[in-house]
């Protein structure tokens, strides 16, 4: 198409708009609409059962979730997840297995590559039952464990939100993992030829060299790592379901919780929009953090 | 460049609306066909129900020709089922047109108006009558009408392993007359036989209502203090028989007399007691339903054809013996109309279907219920059905029903939470008490009355 070239003229302006018309008013409809309704629910005090007639109730519901021990509880997890699964365990994994990869032979690289993939490609809620009989007390982990004579542990109940932490990590690497193959495969072997040459180690090659020619795909890697752990629910649903007690009851549990088994869908809907905070908290940091310059 | 703006937007609004209009078709708007909802166990072995409604189903279609029964089974543990049909039963395009409803939520549901009244229909049906007085009452709301037909009942009470007490040197008419002697025998159980789980009560979030009912008030209705004060309408808090029912949770399971801990908490605790620990003699005493050997006869998800002369029976007794001696809880499920099918004539014809006579003692038979009509009771077929069915339809008599308001399944959700933190060890059973008072007071504005 040509359009590019042909300087606009103001009424064309709105011309351009016309193709993409009717996507956003399809965006509106099918995503702006739901949270809009959805923060309408969150303002009433709605029922899934138990009630009449739903009523408004303003910010009741969000001063609830800030006295609610539960909540700060789910909170703190969510955090200590997602910075142990996505912000260290999937990032620092995936750069290692990527730049593992660049130098292995190319029939290791296919065999990583695959079982790595294997784990990204299995719908959500498979790789939760896999990986509950994995943790389970009489489960393959202790299996393992017993047959090398290690001490086993009961992990889905003693360290629950380790375990699902664990089972992200596997879940998840594979993602960072071909953002940084590709990343790394940028670098111009040039400069870090020449690094070489100036006598740096492998280290400093690492921090001086890498690391910052690739800050951007860090950034792009860490912002949709740490938005999808946030919303990880199946996965740990389908392994512990938030328990034993609430110990690893992230938000999209309890938010799961409230709405669902308790019935509190005004309630539930304010906790999802809390969430939704979050994540935003976190991209505001990250998209920061990719405009600095060098 | 221009002409082919506008051929892109109709082409992509031409796209769209399609696909817009392709939503809006949704099902349940034919008349001929009926969609019939029920929770489908996550055992993938047991099908009992399915079956008897297959059948059921087969007989209605024949009967009626050009009807098309849909069976909709809901495959999940009872709490996720619940949540299922409430959220079919908010829309017209989603609604079943017949609903296996747990008296558990119903008056809830009610409440919601999600349900048809049934009036209107049961004044000409004149099997209604053969119906006990209370069982009419388990699906009747707070404004006088019903909406359910129920089609059993139940009770509680200990089920044990009469081999493993033998091996363990117990008695083979045990009936123990308070919860010391309960724990005694655990305690044996546990020294005797160290491999075998010596008993299990239902505890946590997990096992949802299954915990709140055959755990926590098989023990709280065994106390002198009630969950609800029917005089005053309130709700109990600070009781001494709440913290003590606690108590006895706790002592089950840090004294490692139930099942381990993270399998006590685990959701298919549930199936997994009738179709792995008692029938592998991996457990000696079970608190648990009258309708268990619904999975060991033959129909069932895990036929046992020696549970007869292997298990026996007990009933619960009261904390210290007082009272009657002994507890029961009952419930049961009912078959009812979601208000938003329409469907509504063609439904119940179908539940007539189910209740006939031949149909209805069917299903007590299969589903090792107690049954609620008179004709059912007195069928041959019914009595000679389970050995133990006397035992527990005498449980009735003294058998109690929870509190029939609308907001008792969030209270079932507050019990069930304290018990999972006393049973995991994160909170004493005064904590757990206390922080159940906070949440009910909450729960039911305030409406509460302190013992």
């Amino acid at each position: 198409m040509s359009v590019a070239k042909v300087p606009a003229a103001g009424g064309r302006r709105y011309w351009r708009w016309l193709p993409i018309a009717p996507a956003t008013a399809l965006l509106l409809l099918f995503l702006g609409g739901p949270i809009a309704y959805c923060v309408w629910i969150a303002l009433t005090d709605m029922q899934l059962t138990g009630q009449e007639s739903a009523s408004f109730v303003g910010l009741d519901n969000f001063r609830r979730a800030f006295q609610d021990d539960a909540f700060i509880n789910a909170v703190v997890l969510t955090l200590v997840f997602t910075l142990l699964s996505s912000i260290i365990g999937q990032n620092t994994l995936g750069l290692a297995l990527a730049a593992l990869m660049q130098r292995a032979g190319k029939t290791v690289r296919t065999v990583t590559g695959v079982v790595v993939i294997c784990a990204w490609v299995l719908p959500e809620i498979v790789a939760g039952f896999l990986l509950y009989t994995f943790f389970h007390r009489q489960g393959t982990l202790n299996a393992v464990l017993d047959w090398l004579h290690l001490p086993s542990q009961n992990w889905l109940f003693t360290l629950p939100i380790l375990a699902v932490s664990f089972a992200n990590i596997w879940r998840g690497t594979a993602f960072s993992m071909l953002v940084y193959s590709a990343a790394l495969s940028e670098i111009p072997t040039e400069v870090t030829e020449s690094a070489q040459v100036d006598g740096a180690n492998a280290r400093q090659r690492l921090w001086f060299i890498t690391l910052p020619m690739i800050r951007r795909s860090i950034g792009t890697n860490l912002m949709l790592n740490t938005l999808q752990t946030l919303s990880v629910f199946g996965l740990i649903w389908a392994m512990t379901r938030g328990g034993p007690g609430n110990r690893s009851q992230t938000l999209p549990v309890f938010m799961y919780d409230q709405a669902f088994d308790k019935a509190l869908i005004g309630y539930g809907t304010a906790v999802a929009l809390l969430l939704l905070l979050v994540g935003a908290l976190f991209s505001v940091i990250y998209l920061r953090l990719m405009r600095e310059e060098v | 460049m221009r002409p082919t703006a506008p051929l892109i937007f109709s082409l992509t609004a031409a796209v769209a609306l399609s696909t817009l209009t392709g939503c809006g078709g949704g099902s349940g708007n034919d008349k001929d066909t009926l969609e019939v909802a029920f929770p489908k166990d996550t055992n993938n072995k047991v099908t009992w129900r399915d079956d008897y409604i297959d059948d059921i189903a087969a007989k209605f279609e024949k009967a009626n020709p050009g009807k098309d029964v849909k069976p909709v089974p809901i495959q999940a543990t009872g709490n996720d089922y619940y949540t299922k049909i409430q959220q079919m039963m908010r829309s017209s395009k989603t609604a079943p047109d017949l609903v296996y409803e747990d008296t558990f939520l119903i008056n809830s549901d009610i409440k919601s108006g999600y349900l048809l009244p049934l009036d209107g229909y049961l004044k000409d049906w004149k099997d209604w009558d053969q119906f006990e007085e209370s069982a009419k009452k388990a699906a009747r709301a707070e404004d006088g009408k019903t909406y359910g037909v129920p089609d059993g009942t139940d009770t509680r009470g200990l089920w044990f392993n009469k081999k493993l007490f033998k091996k363990a040197g117990l008695p083979q008419d045990w009936q123990p007359r308070t919860w010391d002697e309960v724990l005694e025998t655990a305690r044996t159980l546990k020294r005797k036989l160290p491999d075998v789980i010596p008993l299990n009560v239902f505890t946590g979030k997990g096992a949802g209502e299954a915990a709140a009912m055959q755990g926590f008030e098989m023990l709280l209705y065994g106390t002198d203090d009630p969950l609800y004060d029917e005089g005053s309408r309130k709700w109990v808090t600070g009781s001494k028989g709440f913290r003590d029912s606690l108590e006895f949770v706790e002592t089950v399971y840090s004294e490692k007399l139930g099942p381990d801990v993270s399998d006590a908490l685990d959701a298919n605790i549930q199936t997994r007691v009738p179709t792995e620990y008692l029938p592998e003699g991996k457990l000696a005493i079970a608190l648990d339903g009258s309708w268990l050997s619904q999975q060991w006869i033959k129909t069932g998800g895990k036929p046992w054809p020696e549970w007869s002369t292997t298990m026996g029976r007990a009933a619960m007794p009261t904390q210290d013996g007082g009272g009657a001696g002994k507890v029961s809880m009952s419930g049961g499920w009912t078959w009812s109309i979601p208000k938003q099918s329409d469907n509504h004539d063609l439904a119940w014809k179908m539940i007539k279907t189910f209740q006939t006579q031949q149909n209805a003692t069917d299903f007590c038979v299969r589903g090792a219920q107690i049954a609620v009509r008179a004709d059912v009771a007195e069928d041959p077929q019914y009595q000679g059905s389970m050995p133990g069915i006397e035992f527990f339809t005498d449980l009735v008599e003294v058998s109690e029903y929870r509190p029939a308001l609308p907001v008792y399944p969030q209270v079932s959700a507050a019990l069930t939470e304290a018990m999972e933190q006393v049973t995991a060890g994160d909170a004493s059973p005064g904590e757990a008490a206390d922080r159940y008072d906070e949440e009910l007071e909450s729960l039911t504005d305030g409406a509460v009355t302190t013992r």
